[in-house]
């Protein structure tokens, strides 16, 4: 099968992406999606504050997903759940075709296509790979998986659950607990405070009487056949205490699902951990274009949706032709406390970022924060931005056009 | 066989203590026989103590102590499996290994390991200059002296391997009484009969493969030459995209002071990291330790260095059953009818066919009479192909052709189908739990641990074993009523 364009992933950012494609004349748009409903993570984040700055109206996740896959569809964009992209049999060709290897329950297909979009998403860290010790006993899980089992499969959770993290999603994850019949003892933060916003905090603490112990770290697990509980070190004071409970859910810590990424070839970001992308969000492959929290885990689904809409308008250019050759790659970097900037190239006559600015994290609370934009000893902009851990920071794209092609480089620093 | 006098009605020829990989590969053997056989475990499945967390490697045998009854057997024991995997569809790979000198010292330990290997039989090793190890393994990390090249070792599932054995054995007509703990052997003329926490099971041969507790049944018998000291090793997992960066198992040279962590690839695509060894008191503490893991990456990001840029997916530690003595601690008394098959330290997996072989011939000499059943033997099975060398059902046209059940990719991170899934749960030796179900699938066993598929393969699970009790453990190759007994329900403590 031949396509115009593939896109790997129906979330808010693939979906947002076809249905843009479709609207710019491009014929041939296929999303496919290895989940067995289009819609992404907001199908089962059954709380409301989706849709606000997209859709100009307030709906649930599940109502967003389904929003955005009826829209693609009746957009005419192919749209192909249960269907995983297992490889790219034959890449990278020098110049070859980009295909995709399939498998779906019609069995194994590949698909041929002129540009591929990936928009596979992230997840949560688990456990193990936030190396914490003790044993492995089941009921540790992370918020995808609690709110899958809650929200898609009405399962109960009776018993005493302790969240790891206390930023948005972690108070998410405190709600679907509540729901599945839980009791939250606390949220557990090893920054100082809580990353969220403070109405939720207090809600946390009024409503449903869970306080956040900050400066907290997980020290182990305990457990065999069945959670015991959580051993827990106060990060000031040294002082440990053991809290026995039935659940341990990891929130947040997020991390893009990059397998293929890195299968095709693309270069990672170092500090994104996604595919390094250039403003117009094509990675390193020619051909390739990454969006949504592939590219910058995690921000909300609308932000997705914005990138993906972005990387569509770039791709129909390129279908079209005719665009002058773009420059050199500028890679564009951070420097600690900040964790990560996204994109993280630019080009000589690129155009500016999805919404015109680049998005931040940072590992630290600094409010205000004086950042600075550098190549070589020059210095490109300055500019003020609120750092917030597990929080995005936006800074205005403007310095682009004063960036020197050869110049090497471009860091962004906290001064 | 007709039981000798004094045998109480109803008893079977042989009970096994242990259903890990020893106690049901013996089970596997003696199940050739004309003989009513039954295993015991405390555990709910087959294969969950030192049978499942350990390096998953086949050893040959080269590092053995010769003359040892574990180096005869080991030799014996890989030879054997690397068929039986081959016959039964175990993921096994011949990778080779690479045993790399750091220091001085472990480079002028080398003439003397290859000498070992020789006096074991094992005459494939050969030495490795610095340029060719680098050649072979690019990712290796500076300083690499020299090494030895030993082509035969081979890395294998060590969660099909006893599966494969049980349900071998099960179709032979063989028992597994499996969630029952043995607190007591009553030893009398013709027989034992073994107290259980669900009832008693009356045998007329004993075998004791019991792992970490060994010791324990062989002093319900009033011996007690042994006792087992465990030595726990963390392990670390990493992410298959860290696969590419290893070509073959990478050993450490043991020295006086330690004995050094490998890496090596794993049948499922992964690369894995360990073992520590600590000696520790407690047989059930498999828990890892914040200082295990530490110095595991340390050890290992100097082994390969790439791996620190790596993602990990699982962590684990395993016992193994090691003894105050440096050799398997295997007899069998003909008075009593016991065999006692224990110490086999950190080499059952590799040994075992051999120990079984070695086993049933000591029993045949004791006395048990070992009559071939007829045409009966169907051989090794077919077991679902969970590795990542050959082809899984996924990539299989022709399997989702017929079922597209094969088609439908349930677990993204190990693409694991809803098919293989319905198998695992409808097979001769079903799971018990989520854990049970990971190791016959691995689901929920990749990068995400469950994040995308957890809620939606527990629902198969649960809908697959419908609402019973929670205690205890199935019964199978009792029939229908046993199959169906002891599932766990879907509560929050049983979680995956």
């Amino acid at each position: 099968m031949n396509v115009d364009v593939l896109i790997a992933g129906a979330g808010p950012a693939g979906l947002a992406a076809g249905i843009e494609l479709r609207r710019l004349g491009v014929s041939r748009v296929l999303i496919v999606d290895r989940e067995t409903e289009a819609g992404g993570v907001p199908r089962h984040s059954a709380h409301t504050g989706y849709g606000l700055r997209d859709l100009r109206r307030v709906m649930t996740g599940p109502a967003y997903a389904r929003h955005y896959a009826r829209a693609a569809v009746r957009a005419g964009a192919e749209v192909r759940a249960g269907t995983t992209v297992t490889g790219w049999p034959g890449w990278p060709g020098p110049g070859g075709p980009l295909s995709a290897a399939l498998t779906s329950a019609d069995g194994i297909e590949t698909v041929t296509a002129s540009a591929v979009l990936l928009a596979t998403g992230c997840r949560e860290r688990p456990r193990a790979a936030r190396l914490v010790p003790g044993g492995r006993p089941p009921g540790v899980m992370t918020t995808g998986e609690l709110q899958q089992r809650v929200y898609l499969h009405g399962q109960r959770l009776p018993g005493r659950a302790v969240i790891v993290g206390a930023e948005h999603v972690s108070f998410s994850a405190m709600v679907t607990l509540a729901h599945a019949g839980a009791e939250v003892l606390a949220l557990v933060t090893d920054q100082p405070r809580h990353q969220s916003f403070a109405a939720f905090a207090l809600a946390a603490a009024v409503r449903w009487r869970a306080p956040v112990w900050a400066s907290t770290a997980v020290h182990r697990i305990a457990g065999r056949d069945r959670l015991e509980g959580v051993e827990l070190a106060d990060l000031r004071t040294g002082a440990t205490r053991f809290v026995r409970c039935d659940a341990i859910v990891f929130t947040g810590d997020w991390i893009p699902d990059h397998e293929l990424a890195r299968l095709a070839g693309t270069q990672l970001d170092p500090g994104t951990r996604g595919p390094a992308v250039d403003t117009a969000l094509q990675t390193s492959v020619p051909g390739v274009f990454a969006a949504g929290n592939l590219v910058h885990a995690a921000e909300t689904a609308d932000v997705a949706a914005d990138g993906g809409r972005h990387a569509a308008r770039h791709i129909a250019a390129a279908l079209r032709g005719g665009q002058p050759p773009p420059g050199p790659r500028i890679p564009v970097t951070v420097a600690a406390p900040l964790r990560w900037i996204s994109p993280n190239a630019i080009r000589a006559g690129g155009p500016p970022p999805a919404r015109g600015h680049f998005l931040l994290r940072s590992d630290i609370f600094r409010r205000p924060a004086r950042l600075e934009v550098r190549q070589g000893d020059r210095v490109l902009a300055a500019a003020r931005a609120r750092l917030v851990p597990g929080r995005p920071a936006h800074l205005d794209a403007g310095w682009m056009a004063r960036a020197d092609p050869s110049g090497g480089p471009v860091r962004v620093v906290l001064r | 066989m007709t039981g000798p006098a004094g045998a109480p009605p109803g008893a079977a020829d042989v009970a096994i203590i242990g259903a890990g990989v020893v106690g049901t590969a013996i089970a596997r053997e003696l199940a050739r026989y004309d003989l009513s056989i039954v295993v015991v475990d405390a555990a709910t499945d087959v294969g969950t103590g030192t049978t499942k967390a350990n390096t998953a490697i086949l050893h040959t045998g080269f590092d053995a102590v010769p003359g040892s009854l574990e180096s005869r057997l080991l030799r014996r024991g890989s030879a054997l499996l690397r068929d039986y995997a081959t016959r039964s569809g175990i993921p096994v790979e011949r990778t080779g290994a690479l045993l790399v000198a750091w220091t001085d010292e472990q480079r002028r330990a080398l003439p003397e390991i290859e000498e070992k290997a020789r006096q074991n039989g094992y005459t494939a090793i050969r030495p490795v200059s610095a340029a060719g190890l680098y050649q072979r393994e690019p990712h290796l990390g500076p300083g690499a002296l020299a090494g030895l090249e030993i082509p035969d070792e081979s890395v294998i599932c060590p969660w099909t391997t006893p599966l494969a054995y049980a349900t071998e054995a099960v179709r032979a007509g063989a028992r597994l009484e499996l969630g029952r703990v043995v607190t007591g052997v009553r030893s009398e003329a013709g027989g034992h009969a073994l107290a259980t926490t669900r009832g008693t099971v009356s045998c007329r041969w004993l075998v004791n493969a019991a792992g970490l507790g060994g010791d324990v049944i062989d002093a319900m018998l009033g011996d007690g030459g042994f006792t087992i000291r465990p030595r726990r090793g963390e392990l670390i997992v990493f992410d298959k995209l860290a696969r590419p960066l290893l070509g073959s198992i990478l050993l450490p040279v043991p020295t006086a002071v330690t004995k050094g962590v490998l890496v090596a690839p794993t049948v499922y695509g992964n690369v894995l990291l360990g073992p520590t060894a600590e000696d520790i008191g407690d047989r059930s503490d498999t828990a890892t330790t914040a200082a295990g893991l530490a110095a595991l990456l340390e050890a290992g990001h100097k082994i390969v260095p790439d791996l620190a840029g790596e993602e990990v997916t699982a962590t684990y530690a395993g016992l193994r059953a090691a003894t105050e003595h440096r050799d398997y601690q295997i007899r069998v008394d003909p008075a009593r009818r016991y065999a006692c098959v224990a110490g086999i330290r950190s080499t059952g997996l590799s040994a075992s066919l051999g120990i079984a072989e070695y086993v049933t011939g000591e029993l045949a000499a004791a006395g048990l009479p070992l009559t071939e059943r007829g045409a009966g033997g169907a051989g090794p099975p077919a077991m679902p192909y969970i590795g990542e060398a050959g082809i899984r059902p996924y990539q299989d046209a022709g399997r989702i052709a017929a079922d597209p059940e094969y088609g439908r990719i349930v677990c993204h991170c190990e693409r694991v189908t809803r098919g293989e899934i319905r198998d695992a749960l409808a097979g001769t030796v079903p799971p018990a739990d989520a854990g049970g179900l990971r190791r016959r699938t691995r689901a929920m066993n990749g990068r995400c641990q469950g994040f995308y598929c957890a809620a939606t393969v527990s629902a198969m699970m649960a809908a697959a074993q419908g609402p019973g009790p929670a205690s205890g453990g199935p019964a199978v190759g009792a029939g229908p009523a046993g199959r169906a007994a002891g599932r766990a329900s879907p509560e929050l403590g049983r979680l995956a």
